[in-house]
C-alpha cells in the first residue's frame, strides 16, 4: 500500500469514528485522534493530537487512576517495603502482583511485593476517620514483618473525601520509630489517569527518601566516576535486569533500579550517581529533574527496545563518560551483533511487512516502535492511556509513515480502526486481548508482556522476535472457519 | 547470550552464570535483609512458621494482608453482564472500572465490557450529575445497549450521589435521543466500604430486578420458577442447573445469565451475548417462586422476593455436592409437580458410583479451604459426603450466620472438634495455619500459590479468581455432574502427590503403584 493510500484510509478512519458520537463527545474526541506524519513539521504533537485531558464519559476507557500510577507503578515494585492500600478492600486486591514486576527475595519476610496490605475500611471508619486505624496497621506490620525496610501509605479515593490526615499520622509514627513511613495522597479522582499518580509518587520519593533520614541499611556505597542509575524500568519480566548487565558489560556501575527489583537504599543512594538512565519518561522524568535542578546530576532517555534503538542508546550513554566507557560501548555492540543478525535472519523472512497496531501506556506506544522495525514489521496506529504533549512530540520522532495516532482510545474507538485498517498484530493489555483473539487477529499484551519477557536488551530483543512470530504465525489463527462455511460465510 | 536455535524467556535466561552474576553483583546495593544478612531472613522465615507468631498474627485488628475478597461494584458489574444487551455502568472513577474488567478478564480469558463516568476531582467537589447525563447519553450512543445498569464506586458513595435523580435529569437532558422516556437505567448504591463483592451482588439484583418490574405485578402467577445464580464464576455451572431444571420441563428464568457473555465462540466479536431476556426479568415478579443457588449473596434479593412479591415456594438452595443437588432436585420436583426424571437419576447413580470408586483417596485427608460463603457451604458438603476432613474453613466475607452455619455442618464430622471456622481471617492468616496445624491440601483460588510455595502444602484450583491456569471455570461444580468433575480434580490432585512423593527411585518408589 502506497504512503498515499494508507494515509488516506487512516484519515478515513478517524472521521468515521467520530460519527458516532453525540456532538459533545465527538468534538471532543476529535481533538485526540489524528494520523502523524514524519515529515510534517506542523504538527506540533504527533498528529496534533491533544492528550492529558478529562476522559470522556461513558466511554469504554482503558485508562486507571492516580492509585494505579502511585501504588500499581511507582512504588509498588519498591520490594524492602510495605505498601498499604489504605481504604476499601477493592483497589490492592485487583492490583495484586499483575503487573510482573519482578524481584529477588523472600516474600513476606524481607520483601513484600507480590503481596497486598490493605487497611479494608469498613462504614464506621468512613463516618470516623480511619486515621486511628492507619497508626494500628503501621504497629500491626512493624511486629509482624519486622525486616520491612519501610512503609507507604497509598490512598484510595475516599481518604481525600472525608478530610483524613494520613500525612500527620505517619509523622507521627515516623518520629516515633525512626523508620520511613510515607503518606501517598494518591485518590484515584485526583487527574485524569495514572499519570498525576506517577507525579505526586515521584514527589514523596523527593519528600520522604532524598529529604527523609534514611539509615544507610547495611554499608554505604563507595562512589565511583561510573555511578548510574536505571530510572523508569519496573522490571517487568526482568527487563531491568537485561538491560542492567548490558550497562555493566559497557563498564558503568548501576547502583540503582527504579523501581522494578528496587529496595529503598538504592533509591537513597541515587542523588550521587553521576548520570540518570531514564527508560520510563512519563512515570519518572520528574524524579529525574528535580535531581538534576537539585544534586546537578545529568539524566539521559534511553530506548533498549530492539537492535537498532539499543545500539544508539549505548553509543548516546557513553558519550557521557570517558573514552574507556565509549571503547567498551562500542566492544558491547559487536559483541552482540552476531546473536541480532542470526535473531533477525530467522525472524525477519516470517515477519517483514506485517502490520501492527498498539495501544500501551508510559513509553511503550513510541518505544518499541524500533523493535518491530528491526523485525521489518509496520507500525500503522499508535496512542497512550495517559500521555502528555511532551509524549506525542517525542513520537513523532519514531515514527516512519503516515501512523493513526489515538490518544485515551476507547474499546469502541480501537475496535473501529482495527476492523478499518485490519493489522496483523493488535498490541495492547489484558483487557483488550480478547476482543481481538474473537475476531481471530493474533494479539499480544505489551503491558505484561503476556507472560513471557523480558524484552529490554538485546537478550529481550530475541524473546520478543519470538514471540511476534509465535503470535502471528499460529496455527490456531486458521481454524476460525470452520470447513463447511463457504467463503463470504463466517 | 541468546543463542538464536534455543531463545529462552526470563525463567531460563536468569538461571544462565552471566545473569546469576549480574544478580549477585546487585546486592553490594540492596539495603533488603536478604543482601545484608541473610542469617536474619532464614531466622524470621522460621518464626513465622511458629506458634508464637500465629498468636500475634491472629491477634491483628487493622491491617487486612493478602484478602480473599473484592468490594462490591465488582459483584454488581457480574449481575449486568446476566442481562442481555445490557451494559454495566459505574459512576464514579473510571480506575475502579478498569481494575473490574482486568479481574474478571483475567479469570475468563474473555472481555467484560463496562463503562464508568469519569468522575475526576472536581466531580468529587460539585458532585457527578454532569458526568452521569453525559455518560449515559455517549454509552447508550456509542454501544447502542438495550439497558444500562448502574452501580457506583466509592468515591460517589462518600459524597452521596442521587442516581434516580440523575438519571432521571439525563433522560430530561437527552430529550430522546439517545435515551427515551421507557430506557431501562436501574441502579444500585455499591459502597466498597460494606460488605463485598457479594454483597455488590445483592444489591444490583435487588436493584434491577425491583426496578424492571414496578407495576407488572398480575393478581395471578404463572407457573414459572425463577433461579437466582448468585456470584458464579463457574460457566459450566449455570448450564449444569439449566439442565436440571429443562429436565423437568419447567418454565424458568434464569436471572442473571452471564454464562455465555463470559464463554464467546471464537468467530466474530460482539460486544453482549446471551443473558437475561429484558422481557423476562421485567415479568419475573409474577413467577411463583424464586429459587436463589447463594443464600448469601441474595440476602436482600430473596427478601424482596419472599415478602414484598410474596412468592412463598422460594428457597434458597445449593447445588454443589450430591446433598445440595438432591435438594434442589426435590424442590423442583415439589415446584413442578412431576416426578425426578430418569435421566437424572442415572446422572446420580453414576456421581455415586464414581463417589464409591474413588473415597479411598478423599478419605481421611486433611482440607483447607477458603472463598465465597456460599461455595463454602457446598464445597464442604462435598467433603464431608466423602469423608475427608475440612480442616479449616476461612471465610472472609463471611456475612452474619455463615460461622454458625458452617460450624454445625462441621460438628456432623467425626473430625469435628479438629475442623476449624475462620470467619473474616485472610490468607496471611491461613498461612500460619498451614503452619502450625497443616493439613494435606488446600481448595482455593489462584491467591493460595503462595501458600503452595510457602508452606508446601498442594493447592487445588477450585474458587475465584483463577488467573494462572486456564479454563477450569468452563466447567460445572454444581449438579451431579459438577460433583463428578470436583470428584475428579480432588481425587487425581491426591493421586498426583501420591507420585510425587513416592517417586524416588530406588528409596520410595516400591509404593509407586501403576495401578491405584
Amino acid at each position: 500500500m502506497g504512503p498515499e493510500v494508507l494515509e488516506e484510509k487512516q484519515k478515513a478512519a478517524v472521521e468515521e469514528v467520530l460519527k458516532a458520537y453525540p456532538a459533545k463527545a465527538a468534538k471532543n474526541r476529535a481533538k485526540h485522534l489524528g494520523v502523524g506524519t514524519p515529515e510534517d513539521e506542523s504538527q506540533k504533537t504527533c498528529g496534533n493530537v491533544r492528550s492529558n485531558k478529562k476522559t470522556v464519559p461513558g466511554v469504554m476507557s482503558q485508562r486507571g487512576c492516580a492509585y494505579a500510577g502511585s501504588k500499581g507503578v511507582v512504588w509498588g515494585p519498591v520490594k524492602d517495603m510495605v505498601h498499604i492500600s489504605h481504604g476499601p478492600i477493592g483497589c490492592g486486591q485487583y492490583s495484586r502482583a499483575g503487573r510482573r514486576n519482578y524481584y529477588i527475595g523472600t516474600t513476606g519476610v524481607d520483601t513484600f511485593v507480590t503481596m497486598n496490605f490493605s487497611s479494608d475500611f469498613q462504614e464506621k471508619d468512613i463516618v470516623f476517620g480511619g486515621d486511628k486505624k492507619l497508626a494500628v496497621c503501621f504497629e500491626e506490620i512493624d511486629e509482624l514483618f519486622p525486616l520491612n525496610n519501610g512503609i507507604t501509605v497509598q490512598s484510595e479515593c475516599p481518604i481525600g473525601l472525608i478530610g483524613d490526615d494520613i500525612n500527620a499520622t505517619s509523622k507521627v509514627y515516623a518520629k516515633k520509630t525512626g523508620n520511613t513511613i510515607v503518606p501517598v495522597n494518591c485518590e484515584g479522582f485526583r487527574g485524569v489517569s495514572q499519570s498525576l499518580g506517577h507525579h505526586i509518587a515521584n514527589d514523596t520519593v523527593r519528600d520522604y527518601v532524598f529529604d527523609g533520614n534514611i539509615d544507610t541499611l547495611g554499608e554505604a556505597i563507595e562512589q565511583t566516576e561510573y555511578d548510574v542509575a536505571i530510572i523508569g524500568d519496573y522490571n517487568i519480566g526482568g527487563d531491568a535486569w537485561s538491560s542492567r548487565i548490558l550497562l555493566e558489560e559497557m563498564g558503568l556501575r548501576v547502583v540503582a533500579q527504579w523501581s522494578g527489583d528496587a529496595t529503598l537504599k538504592e533509591m537513597a543512594a541515587t542523588p550521587k550517581v553521576k548520570l540518570n538512565l531514564l527508560h520510563c519518561y512519563r512515570s519518572m522524568n520528574y524524579i529525574s529533574r528535580h535531581m538534576e535542578k537539585e544534586y546537578g546530576i545529568p539524566w539521559v532517555e534511553y530506548n533498549f527496545f530492539g537492535p537498532t534503538q539499543t545500539i544508539k542508546s549505548l553509543r548516546k550513554i557513553a558519550t557521557f563518560f570517558d573514552e574507556s566507557v565509549q571503547k567498551k560501548a562500542e566492544e558491547v555492540i559487536a559483541k552482540y551483533q552476531p546473536m541480532v543478525d542470526a535473531v533477525v535472519n530467522k525472524y525477519k523472512p516470517r515477519l517483514e511487512g506485517k502490520q501492527v497496531m498498539l495501544f500501551v501506556g508510559g513509553l511503550r506506544p513510541r518505544h518499541v516502535i524500533g523493535a518491530y522495525e528491526d523485525l521489518g514489521m509496520e507500525v500503522i496506529g499508535t496512542g497512550y492511556e495517559f500521555a502528555h504533549d511532551d509524549d506525542y512530540k517525542r513520537t513523532k520522532d519514531e515514527i516512519f509513515r503516515s501512523t493513526v495516532i489515538y490518544d485515551d482510545v476507547n474499546e469502541y474507538e480501537l475496535e473501529a480502526f482495527v476492523k478499518k485498517l485490519q493489522p496483523d498484530l493488535v498490541a495492547s493489555g489484558i483487557k483488550e486481548k480478547y476482543v481481538f483473539q474473537k475476531m481471530g487477529l493474533p494479539y499480544r499484551q505489551m503491558h505484561s508482556w503476556d507472560y513471557s519477557g523480558p524484552y529490554h536488551g538485546y537478550d529481550g530483543f530475541a524473546i520478543f522476535a519470538k514471540d511476534m512470530d509465535l503470535a502471528i504465525n499460529s496455527p490456531v489463527w486458521g481454524h476460525s472457519k470452520a470447513p463447511w462455511e463457504t467463503e463470504g460465510e463466517a | 547470550m541468546q543463542e538464536v536455535e534455543n531463545i529462552v524467556n526470563g525463567q531460563k535466561l536468569f538461571q544462565r552464570p552471566e545473569y546469576k552474576d549480574v544478580l549477585k553483583a546487585k546486592k553490594e546495593f540492596e539495603g533488603g535483609m536478604g543482601a545484608v544478612n541473610p542469617e536474619k531472613v532464614a531466622e524470621v522465615a522460621e518464626w513465622t512458621k511458629s506458634w508464637d507468631y500465629r498468636e500475634k498474627n491472629l491477634a491483628r485488628e487493622a491491617i487486612t494482608v493478602n484478602p480473599a475478597k473484592a468490594c462490591q461494584p465488582l459483584g454488581a458489574v457480574m449481575v449486568a453482564l446476566g442481562f442481555e444487551n445490557t451494559m454495566p455502568y459505574v459512576h464514579g472513577s473510571h480506575g475502579c472500572v478498569a481494575y473490574f474488567r482486568s479481574y474478571f478478564t483475567r479469570h475468563f480469558k474473555e472481555p467484560t465490557p463496562c463503562v464508568s463516568d469519569s468522575m475526576t476531582e472536581d466531580a468529587a467537589v460539585f458532585g457527578g450529575l454532569v458526568n452521569m447525563k453525559d455518560g449515559l447519553k455517549n454509552c447508550a450512543a456509542l454501544y447502542k445497549p438495550e439497558q444500562i445498569m448502574v452501580s457506583t464506586t466509592c468515591m460517589a458513595e462518600v459524597i452521596g450521589d442521587d442516581l434516580f435523580a440523575f438519571a432521571t435529569a439525563a433522560k430530561e437532558e437527552d430529550g430522546g435521543e439517545h435515551l427515551p422516556e421507557d430506557f431501562p437505567i436501574t441502579y444500585a448504591h455499591t459502597p466498597s466500604f460494606v460488605g463485598s463483592h457479594i454483597t455488590g451482588y445483592d444489591n444490583m439484583m435487588h436493584g434491577a430486578i425491583s426496578q424492571l418490574t414496578e407495576g407488572n405485578k398480575k393478581d395471578t402467577k404463572t407457573d414459572r420458577i425463577n433461579i437466582i445464580p448468585g456470584f458464579e464464576t463457574y460457566i459450566g455451572s449455570i448450564r449444569s442447573v439449566k439442565n436440571i431444571v429443562e429436565s423437568f420441563g419447567a418454565d424458568y428464568i434464569m436471572l442473571g445469565d452471564h454464562s455465555d457473555q463470559w464463554d464467546m465462540p471464537a468467530g466474530d466479536y460482539d460486544m453482549f451475548a446471551g443473558g437475561t431476556k429484558l422481557e423476562d426479568a421485567k415479568d419475573c415478579i409474577n413467577s411463583k417462586a424464586t429459587i436463589s443457588l447463594q443464600k448469601y449473596s441474595t440476602v436482600k434479593t430473596m427478601k424482596l422476593v419472599t415478602k414484598r412479591w410474596k412468592q412463598k415456594d422460594s428457597a434458597n438452595l445449593n447445588p454443589i455436592g450430591l446433598k445440595g443437588t438432591d435438594e434442589f432436585v426435590m424442590k423442583l420436583a415439589e415446584l413442578t409437580g412431576n416426578d425426578v426424571p430418569e435421566n437424572l437419576k442415572t446422572e446420580r447413580g453414576r456421581l455415586v458410583d464414581a463417589m464409591q470408586d474413588s473415597y479411598p483417596y478423599m478419605h481421611g485427608k486433611k482440607f483447607a479451604i477458603w472463598g465465597d460463603p456460599d461455595f463454602l457451604v457446598g464445597m464442604v458438603s462435598f467433603l464431608l459426603e466423602m469423608g475427608a476432613e475440612p480442616t479449616h474453613v476461612l471465610c472472609h466475607n463471611a456475612p452474619k450466620g455463615w460461622e454458625d452455619e458452617m460450624r454445625a455442618m462441621l460438628d456432623t464430622s467425626p473430625a469435628a472438634s479438629e475442623c476449624h471456622v475462620w470467619a473474616g481471617k485472610d490468607l496471611w492468616h491461613m498461612r500460619s495455619l498451614l503452619f502450625t496445624e497443616p493439613v494435606d491440601f488446600m481448595i482455593g483460588n489462584s491467591y493460595g500459590k503462595e501458600l503452595m510455595r510457602d508452606t508446601g502444602t498442594p493447592l487445588i484450583y477450585i474458587g475465584f479468581p483463577i488467573f494462572d491456569r486456564h479454563h477450569l471455570h468452563r466447567y460445572s461444580i454444581s449438579g451431579y455432574d459438577g460433583a463428578l468433575n470436583l470428584l475428579t480434580w480432588i481425587t487425581n490432585k491426591v493421586l498426583d502427590q501420591l507420585d510425587e512423593e513416592t517417586k524416588g527411585i530406588a528409596s520410595t518408589d516400591y509404593f509407586f503403584d501403576l495401578v491405584r
